[in-house]
């Protein structure tokens, strides 16, 4: 029989190729990637490579799966960290102040079956939690002053928000990781602007009081100064009083009118002197 | 044998050109000879048919396979010599296949991750690697050495990426994360859009801790600060993620004010600018005074020291030196009545000194 067919490589090429298509419809490799919902006729039979947490790659389900040809059908779910994003929405914070929020949460589809029966695709989970994240997330913001939002407490809220989201994503077999709020900006026009008037003012504040300070500061140093000139002088001149008078008076006669050290042009002086001036004592024959 | 070769002959058919049209006789290779007919719906004339092969009702393929097996050495795959060529080219195939896809060469600066059949076997070091052939392994080379870089907001004056700080003031922010691949398995595996996440995660990260700081912090000496912890609380953020990312570091290209407020900030380093001025003014006023005093307090010192020894003459002295400095750059009278208030013509005597001049 070999031999015969053999004989024949068309009827050979048709085996072959039947032979193919019954393993390959039988048998299908299950990445690590994918976990695999079998159904048959429509009705989902069982789960191969199912997320377990904690689970090391290796160990997993992945590998070589059998089914029955034709019969079966796998259905493939993704077992990575899937992401929805939601659209940025216009939350009011108790105090009454606007916030443009964008958000995301980052979910596992960690039961396949509910999945497959509740929602199909990842497609439609997504779907699914997109309008969620976003009520979930007004609702949280909404029982808040807008201060919250940039303290820690924001923790503690977007745990709020995670517990919100995974009532819900549980009905479709997900698992939610992670909600983090990605952008939390002030709205365009009145709000943003009225920020950035409280900003303007608030440098003017400081670049007058920089001024002030500046200007304070400039005139203690000047009268340390002055109060340091004044003792070197006191410590120097204190020693003789008298002859301090004598010494400045001869310096003082010279800087008026002879020059005042700093060359600019002088009144000219005339002095009237009577002969018993002191100095005149010996020009009068000392009298 | 015949009723094998008749299914053969059967299927030949299925390759042989129809003839006669799409919709012409089927039987044609079976009962041989007529072939197109009256029912051909484009009425083409039997004649057009091909000529026959070496035998009436025999095509073309079938003339050809015959040939072949004539050729392969009638029709049998003979054992030892004489193999067929296409068993050579299996063979080749077979054995480059095996060599192709189960010797893996990994560079320096790359792993090879295994998968058996989807499932994951194992990570492969740099160097020659050796696995099994195709559809049973195959393996995904990940760089692992190489710093990717994704750029968040731009340092361009027409893009903002207004961030809010922790005193509700608004910052526009340029950064970047550096970052390689640390598990390649995780890398692999793990995270559906790894890239995307990375630069989400950044995102919240710079944002979550922008909005613990004050906005002198966010735009001056806070920023080396603000980098290591965007990277601690990434990194934190990735790991719980499992996803195999290892965050080499953050970098703030730009932290400016917003354009819009931009000005009162120049105000700002321009009034301290100003101050700063004003200090100096007041400083070099400090030295010179503080100078002055010294210099004078020194000469006196030493004009003192010289008068101790002789006080007497030592005052005399200076009161003439002095006083002929002083008379003899000025214009004297002297007025020798006691006793008397004369009037005395001042300008009378300017007059007579200029004219005493210009004489």
């Amino acid at each position: 029989m070999i031999q015969r067919l053999g004989r024949n490589p068309i009827a050979l090429a048709f085996i072959a190729i039947a032979l193919l298509i019954v393993v390959g419809s039988t048998f299908a490799i299950v990445p690590e990637t994918k976990q695999a919902v079998v159904v048959r006729f429509g009705e989902p039979q069982r789960i191969i490579n199912r997320f377990k947490p904690e689970q090391e790659f290796g160990q997993t389900g992945a590998g070589l799966a059998a089914r029955i040809p034709f019969v079966e059908q796998i259905v493939w779910i993704d077992k990575r960290i899937l992401s929805v994003e939601m659209d940025q929405q216009q939350v009011l914070s108790t105090d009454q102040l606007r916030l443009q929020v964008d958000a995301f949460a980052r979910y596992r589809i960690v039961d396949p079956l509910r999945m497959y029966i509740a929602a199909g695709t990842e497609q439609r989970v997504s779907d699914a939690l997109r309008p969620i994240l976003g009520s979930a997330l007004r609702n949280e913001l909404g029982k808040r002053p807008f201060a919250a939002l940039l303290s820690p407490e924001r923790g503690q809220m977007m745990d709020n928000i995670q517990q919100a989201l995974n009532r819900v994503a549980r009905q479709y077999g997900a698992e939610i990781v992670d909600v983090r709020i990605k952008r939390a900006d002030l709205p365009d026009g009145t709000p943003l602007e009225s920020a950035y008037e409280r900003m303007r003012t608030a440098r003017q504040q400081e670049a007058r009081s920089i001024l002030a300070q500046g200007l304070k500061q400039a005139q203690i140093i000047r009268a340390e100064a002055d109060a340091e000139a004044a003792s070197t002088y006191a410590e120097a001149f204190g020693k003789d009083p008298e002859f301090y008078d004598f010494y400045r008076a001869m310096q003082s006669y010279e800087t008026t009118f002879v020059n005042n050290g700093s060359g600019e042009a002088m009144g000219r002086s005339s002095i009237i002197l009577s002969p018993s001036n002191e100095y005149l004592q010996e020009f009068t024959g000392g009298e | 044998m015949n009723r094998f070769f008749g299914w053969g002959a059967r299927l030949g058919a299925v390759f042989n050109e129809n003839k006669g049209g799409p919709w012409g006789s089927g039987g044609g290779s079976g009962s041989g000879g007529d072939g197109g007919g009256p029912r051909n719906p484009w009425g083409q004339p039997p004649r057009k048919r091909r000529p026959a092969g070496t035998s009436g009702n025999v095509t073309s393929l079938d003339d050809f396979l015959k040939k072949s097996r004539e050729r392969f050495g009638g029709g049998r795959f003979p054992t030892g010599d004489g193999k067929p060529y296409w068993l050579y080219g299996l063979g080749i195939f077979l054995i480059l296949w095996l060599l192709f896809t189960s010797i893996h060469r990994i560079g320096p600066e790359e792993r090879g991750v295994i998968t058996r059949f989807g499932n994951y076997a194992g990570t492969m070091g740099p160097g020659i690697g050796l696995t099994f052939p195709a559809p049973i392994d195959s393996v995904q080379k990940v760089d692992v050495e190489e710093i990717r870089t994704i750029d968040i907001g731009s340092t361009d004056a027409s893009s903002e990426n207004l961030i809010l700080t922790g005193d509700q003031n608004i910052i526009d922010l340029a950064y970047s994360v550096r970052w390689n691949i640390k598990e390649p398995q995780l890398y692999l595996f793990q995270i559906a859009n790894p890239e995307e996440t990375i630069r989400e995660v950044a995102e919240s990260a710079m944002r979550a801790v922008v909005a613990g700081v004050s906005l002198d912090d966010a735009i001056g000496s806070g920023r080396s600060d603000i980098e290591q912890r965007v990277a601690q609380v990434m990194q934190q953020l990735l790991d719980d993620y499992r996803a195999g990312i290892d965050v080499q570091g953050v970098a703030i290209k730009q932290s400016d004010p917003p354009a819009a407020v931009n000005d009162a900030f120049k105000e700002v380093s321009a009034a301290q600018q100003q101050a700063q001025s004003y200090l100096n003014d007041a400083r070099s006023y400090a030295l010179q005074l503080t100078a002055k005093a010294q210099g004078e307090a020194a000469a006196f010192d030493k004009v003192y020291e010289e008068y101790r020894l002789a006080p007497e003459v030592t005052q005399r002295r200076m009161y003439y030196e002095t006083m002929e400095k002083v008379l003899s750059r000025v214009d004297k009278t002297i007025i020798e009545a006691p006793g008397v208030t004369p009037y005395l013509p001042l300008p009378e005597i300017q007059r007579r000194t200029q004219q005493g001049t210009s004489q």
